[in-house]
């Protein structure tokens, strides 16, 4: 299977095709509802975002609390439409990929096709089994939002299948 | 009359959040694997693969199958000759609640207010439905149910002179709907008749009823298995990649309704739909 790393760079994300099972290894971002709709507003606001956006990976999720050993019993994804109608905002402004389940809109699927980005599908309801190929976790910002905080995730061999490629491809349409 | 404490109720919503949250049910885990056998699908034979992968790292690990722990529904059967004494019956299982989330680390996915939103950071209140029945038996059901299915979950208040035909392409639709965005393979729980609420209600109960077994109504039992096999020729498939399993299971529970009406409700379950369940 196809090894990929981040930061994930245009021409990386190119080489990425529609229906191709990758294994994901480097640094990704969680962020839903609620820290997408903080996001948005920062980079509205011109103010200072937590996180460089850059070739940077967001990972639809909101883990279980940490366990005694720090790292996540359960962490799979959520539903990425919900997310949607912030994607143009943050691919616009250098994201590579986002992570998540399900279909994307017609509006998502057209900022990921203009700005050469990737969404990636990773097994709703895995959340046990995926939660062992992140290797570490930090908070960097929305502690306060708890499950729906952004958490900086170091993961190892996540694997993912490309759900829309680079060039609009999209393996539910 | 029996008296039952209600800490003891605490105590035993407590366990059942935990289990139900780390331990996939059998009915299900059976499914899955009869599903991944029959899977012609190489894709969906990997994922399915994968799903009881989870399930037995969740079992052994002491894991959550979902990341979403989901939003507490307690079903209470309470025999009339049971005297509760201790407290409060409500607060006690939001206690148990409370005391399951911390204990358990599962998820806390509650906000106080739809409009507001701050977490309570406790995954408490529950929905709680308590049914005063005869005897001196306590029936305790806990269903914590993520938000990804139950977003896809619909309702429809169809005519009277409607039928079979109807209520199928109306749950057949709401599947398509849900498409690969709700975790498929699916389990449906659906709840015909009674009112707007009532139907709902059986919906969601009827998601914590076995899918290994059927109804014994034979003309429920015809539309449970009209029905899988309708939604399976969808081919939404695991993931929603396609293949064979589409859905693992369908539940129906019905009640009296008006003249003027057939309310249909369609509680969309994932493939870690969770419930678990003790009589005391």
């Amino acid at each position: 299977m196809k090894k990929v790393t981040t930061p994930l760079t245009k021409q990386a994300r190119v080489k990425l095709k529609c229906g191709e099972e990758v294994l994901l290894s480097g640094t990704i971002y969680t962020a839903r509802d609620a820290a997408h709709k903080e996001l948005v507003r920062l980079i509205n606001e011109k103010k200072k975002l937590p996180f460089e956006l850059k070739d940077a990976v967001i990972y639809y999720a909101g883990p279980t609390p940490e366990r005694a050993d720090g790292s996540f019993g359960s962490c799979g994804p959520t539903t990425s439409s919900r997310m949607d109608k912030f994607t143009p905002a943050l691919l616009d402004k250098g994201i590579a990929a986002t992570i998540g389940k399900g279909s994307r809109s017609p509006v998502a699927r057209n900022s990921i096709k203009k700005n050469k980005a990737i969404y990636f599908l990773a097994i709703g309801g895995a959340g046990a089994y995926l939660a062992k190929r992140i290797t570490s976790s930090v908070t960097i910002a929305f502690k306060k939002l708890g499950p729906e905080a952004i958490y900086k995730l170091k993961v190892k061999d996540l694997p993912l299948i490309v759900g829309i490629d680079s060039g609009g491809c999209d393996i539910y349409a | 009359m029996r008296k039952i404490n209600v800490n003891r109720i605490k105590d035993i919503v407590e366990g059942l959040c935990i289990e139900a949250n780390m331990e996939l049910r059998g009915d299900i885990y059976r499914a899955i694997k009869n599903a991944f056998k029959k899977e012609t699908n190489k894709k969906a034979k990997r994922i399915l693969k994968i799903l009881l992968e989870n399930a037995d790292i969740a079992k052994k690990e002491y894991r959550p199958l979902c990341q979403d722990t989901g939003i507490v529904s307690v079903y209470l059967e309470l025999g009339q000759n049971v005297s509760l004494v201790g407290g409060g019956l409500k607060s006690a299982v939001n206690a148990g609640v409370r005391a399951g989330y911390k204990k358990g680390l599962l998820r806390k996915s509650i906000v106080k207010s739809p409009i507001l939103r701050i977490n309570t950071a406790t995954n408490a209140p529950c929905v709680m439905h308590t049914d005063i029945v005869k005897g001196e038996k306590l029936k305790i059901t806990v269903m914590p149910k993520g938000f990804g299915s139950e977003n896809k979950s619909g309702l429809a208040m169809l005519n009277p002179t409607d039928g079979e035909k109807e209520i199928m392409s109306f749950v057949v639709e709401t599947v398509k709907q849900a498409g690969p965005d709700a975790c498929p393979p699916y389990i449906l729980g659906i709840g015909l008749g009674g009112t707007f609420d009532k139907a709902a209600i059986l919906a969601k109960q009827a998601l914590a009823l076995p899918i290994d077994k059927m109804t014994p109504k034979k003309h429920l039992k015809k539309l449970e298995s009209a029905i899988l096999q309708e939604v399976n020729k969808l081919r939404i498939g695991p993931m929603g990649l396609g293949g064979n399993a589409t859905c693992l299971g369908v539940r129906i529970l019905e009640y009296p309704t008006h003249i003027a009406g057939l309310p249909v409700a369609v509680n969309v379950g994932c493939h870690a739909t969770r419930s678990a369940s003790r009589t005391i």
